[in-house]
């Protein structure tokens, strides 16, 4: 996240290149960068905005009460504010690696027709799935995280800069964010989406709802995909269904294959409500 | 291995408080982590303690308190314990559950001097 002091993020590049920022976080933590009136103190620390008299108390409790992801979850407002204005849609795709994710993006972008797509794309290495989305034509930034397993509120607050600078954010239209393949710790982040779409493929076991209850709990919509192989593989769709609303009752499934176009058309028509109802309350 | 953010993200409000205050350094931080919640408490602890060092809380002791999961079930109209999720109701062996209490990831308070 962060080149210039290390912490956190410091192998994070978007399209290559390392993030660059003023420091809106606090550094005051690390004594090698600490100095006097150092980072302005944020909304996110409210407990402790009361004026505290230094050196005066040889050891005292102070009362904190802040949640861990407060600073995470202030940029992803941050952002969903910024997409609420211009009307766009933005979904937030979490999937182990290999769900099909990329592939189902790409031939959502070729068979929809209502207006430009643009795409966040995270992995830890490597920009092949940005340009398998640009092949389509669609505008794509890619987040390489280095190490790290989930994108964000700040990496995405980047990469929609970086789309802003393209003309990519168009007014009304969709954004597709593609999460770092990995069914457990992006759950945790909100990154200022609409929606969590959490996909299983069949070739999964039907029981990884439960083997993963968060990202499921945190989705608002399952898309069972690669459902052409269904008579090939031992997949319980019922199974795989019931399981995943045992942590999120009532969740929407929709079954696709892109290969054999199964189910694409309902997930098209789910998309476009989802757009008119973003652009419906745009402004 | 989301614990090692979430241990960057301990340090940072603990930092910036413990500046604020004054402390020159803090010697013990207490967080809540709900069962139900989101992280391994065990390698939180330890990835607090790895992030700790060369900062203001490098000697401080992280303990963490496990408040535990609570939900309302609507079957029942009633609240009811839950040790994680996916499993049933208790009383009704029923999945209609929401949260009530038990996965918070918070800061409680820390100890400076």
């Amino acid at each position: 996240m962060c080149s210039s002091c290390g912490c956190g993020h410091d192998a994070v590049s978007l399209d290559g290149k390392p993030l660059d920022h003023p420091h809106p976080h606090d550094h005051g933590l690390h004594r090698r960068s600490a100095r006097s009136g150092a980072a302005a103190p944020t909304g996110a620390y409210r407990p402790l905005d009361a004026a505290h008299a230094p050196g005066l108390d040889a050891g005292r409790t102070l009362k904190i009460e802040q949640d861990l992801l407060a600073a995470n979850d202030a940029l992803a407002a941050k952002n969903r504010a910024r997409l609420a204005r211009a009307g766009i849609f933005a979904l937030n795709f979490v999937s182990s690696p290999g769900s099909g994710k990329t592939s189902l993006l790409v031939d959502t972008i070729t068979r929809w027709q209502h207006g430009p797509i643009a795409v966040i794309e995270g992995d830890q290495q490597t920009s092949n799935d940005a340009a398998r989305i640009r092949a389509t034509g669609a505008t794509a930034v890619q987040i390489n995280t280095g190490r790290g397993c989930h994108l964000d509120a700040h990496m995405v607050g980047h990469a929609l800069a970086q789309l802003e600078r393209q003309a990519a954010l168009t007014d009304n239209s969709l954004l597709l964010i593609e999460n770092v393949g990995n069914l457990v710790c992006p759950a945790a982040f909100d990154l200022g989406e609409a929606h969590k779409v959490v996909i299983l493929s069949v070739t999964e076991g039907e029981d990884k709802p439960l083997k993963y209850p968060d990202m499921f709990r945190a989705a608002d919509l399952l898309l069972l995909s690669k459902t052409d192989l269904l008579p090939h593989v031992d997949f319980d769709v019922e199974q795989a269904i019931a399981y995943a609303r045992q942590v999120r009752p009532e969740l929407p499934v929709i079954a696709l294959s892109v290969k054999s176009g199964a189910g694409m058309a309902e997930w098209l028509a789910w998309l476009s409500r989802g757009q008119q109802a973003a652009a419906a309350h745009a402004g | 291995m989301h614990e090692l953010t979430l241990a960057e993200s301990v340090l940072e409000i603990v930092g910036a408080a413990a500046r604020r205050a004054g402390a020159s350094r803090v010697t013990g931080v207490r967080l809540a982590i709900g069962a139900l919640a989101h992280v391994e408490s065990d390698t939180l602890q330890y990835c607090c303690e790895v992030a700790s060092r060369d900062t203001i809380a490098a000697d401080a002791r992280f303990s963490i308190e496990r408040p535990p999961g609570r939900a309302w079930c609507a079957a029942c109209a009633a609240e009811v314990g839950l040790e994680r999720w996916g499993m049933p109701c208790p009383q009704c062996q029923g999945f209609d559950l929401s949260i009530t209490d038990g996965d918070q990831m918070r800061v409680l308070d820390i100890d400076i001097a």
